[in-house]
């Protein structure tokens, strides 16, 4: 069966992107942010996953408010790169897992996860930024990807009790396709950052801090926390931190944590990258 | 949901959370910043913006918001982030510069800000905190030129 190998946690902040793709490795203000992230790269060398089902959210590239899926899985067999209002990333195509991809869908909706099921579907820095952090920057991906993403920009985002439900069904599925492909799951975005209003620029590390504690050790409480807690402590874009739930859904209980790196700021956002693994093997 | 009804979220100062009644307002001026995805939308837009926003059933505060790059306004009006800086980047912005222009602080006072580790959490949850006198951007300018 297919075999869950790792469970990321990652934020995907568009100006990590920028800085990847112009190759601002050695810029003073990238430098220590980079530094971090190196140990994540390695390790997923190592674990060599053949699909990553990356959680993340869509930012008004492939959804406009005509249709706001609160779920939505991506199907296709490719992904074009959306252009956001300024270009799209010049990274690599997305490659699908159509096959895999529905059998979750079909997993999912009988388990009772109403999904949206998506065929045409470009992806934006929410998916793409992830990828570059952790793979950089290949003349190909080097795993096939399956979209899930989230509604978070309209409120109310699923609640993060029912996102850590989500990554425990997506276990269920991945555990019952009969192929042998290692899955890494990826929860997107966060950690605390606020774009907008007066109070752009909130930063709450300690916020952030005990988030990523209680996600490795104690998920369910975290599950637990609400939105107007996530909106007022993680700042209004802070509450992206949901979709991490799925990602630890889908892990075991026990975890081992490989790897954490937090750094501040990356533009206006306390960055976060957590690596985890089942502790059984 | 009422328009009137109050959220316990719209006590936290300086945040206009994208709900349901800001969703119902803002409905054609996202979807005019939306078109903004796409690049000969960007070029008409550019060759002439009253022309091109008169496909969109923008009302006279949404139209002045976006004439006047007011980026609080559009928030006001009903503009979701993300949509909002569809037009910024159109005007050549970073994320950091529109969230900064938000904030009443110059562009360096706020890259000082969040280069000092960004805006706290304390004194920064609810509106109560936010008094006359005691504005938040003009203390998190202090705190990010060292002062006190």
């Amino acid at each position: 069966m297919a075999r869950i190998v790792a469970g990321v946690g990652c934020s995907h902040v568009p100006a990590v992107g920028v800085a990847i793709d112009k190759d601002r490795h050695d810029d003073p203000y990238w430098a220590p942010y980079f530094a971090k992230i190196a140990p994540a790269r390695e390790w997923m060398r190592d674990i060599a996953p053949d699909v990553c089902i990356v959680v993340y959210n869509d930012h008004a590239s492939a959804f406009s408010l005509e249709v706001i899926p609160t779920f939505a899985l991506g199907l296709a067999a490719g992904f074009p790169v959306a252009d956001e209002g300024y270009g799209p990333r010049p990274v690599p195509p997305v490659v699908g897992h159509p096959e895999l991809a529905w059998h979750l869908a079909e997993s999912l909706i009988l388990d009772e996860f109403d999904l949206t099921l998506v065929n045409e579907m470009a992806v934006d820095h929410g998916l793409t930024v992830p990828l570059s952090v952790l793979f950089g920057r290949p003349s190909a991906w080097p795993c096939k990807v399956i979209p899930l993403c989230v509604n978070v920009i309209q409120y109310p985002p699923p609640t993060g009790r029912r996102c850590h439900r989500l990554g425990r069904a997506l276990r269920r599925a991945v555990d019952a396709w009969p192929g042998d492909e290692r899955v890494a799951v990826l929860g997107t975005g966060g950690m605390s950052h606020q774009l907008h209003g007066q109070r752009a620029g909130l930063i709450n590390t300690d916020f952030d801090d005990a988030f990523l504690d209680g996600l490795v050790a104690d998920p369910g409480k975290v599950a637990e926390i609400g939105h107007t807690e996530y909106l007022r402590e993680a700042g209004a874009e802070g509450i992206e931190l949901v979709m991490w739930l799925v990602m630890r859904g889908a892990l075991d209980p026990e975890v081992n944590e490989v790897y954490r790196a937090t750094h501040v700021p990356t533009s206006n956002t306390h960055n976060g990258l957590l690596l985890l693994e089942n502790a059984a093997p | 949901m009422s328009e009137r009804e109050l959220r316990d979220y719209d006590d936290i100062p300086g945040t206009y959370v994208f709900d349901g009644r800001r969703s119902r307002r803002g409905y054609p001026l996202n979807a005019f910043l939306m078109s903004l995805n796409d690049a000969a939308n960007r070029d008409a837009f550019r060759a002439g913006e009253e022309a091109y926003l008169d496909r969109f059933a923008l009302d006279v505060e949404q139209r002045r918001a976006v004439r006047e790059r007011d980026w609080i306004g559009l928030l006001e009006v009903g503009g979701n982030l993300y949509y909002t800086y569809k037009l910024a980047a159109c005007d050549g912005l970073s994320f950091q510069d529109l969230a900064g222009a938000q904030t009443g602080m110059t562009a360096d006072e706020y890259a000082a800000m969040m280069q000092a580790g960004g805006r706290p959490i304390a004194g920064n949850r609810s509106r109560a905190e936010w008094t006359e006198g005691a504005e938040p951007a003009a203390r998190a300018g202090r705190a990010a030129r060292g002062e006190r």
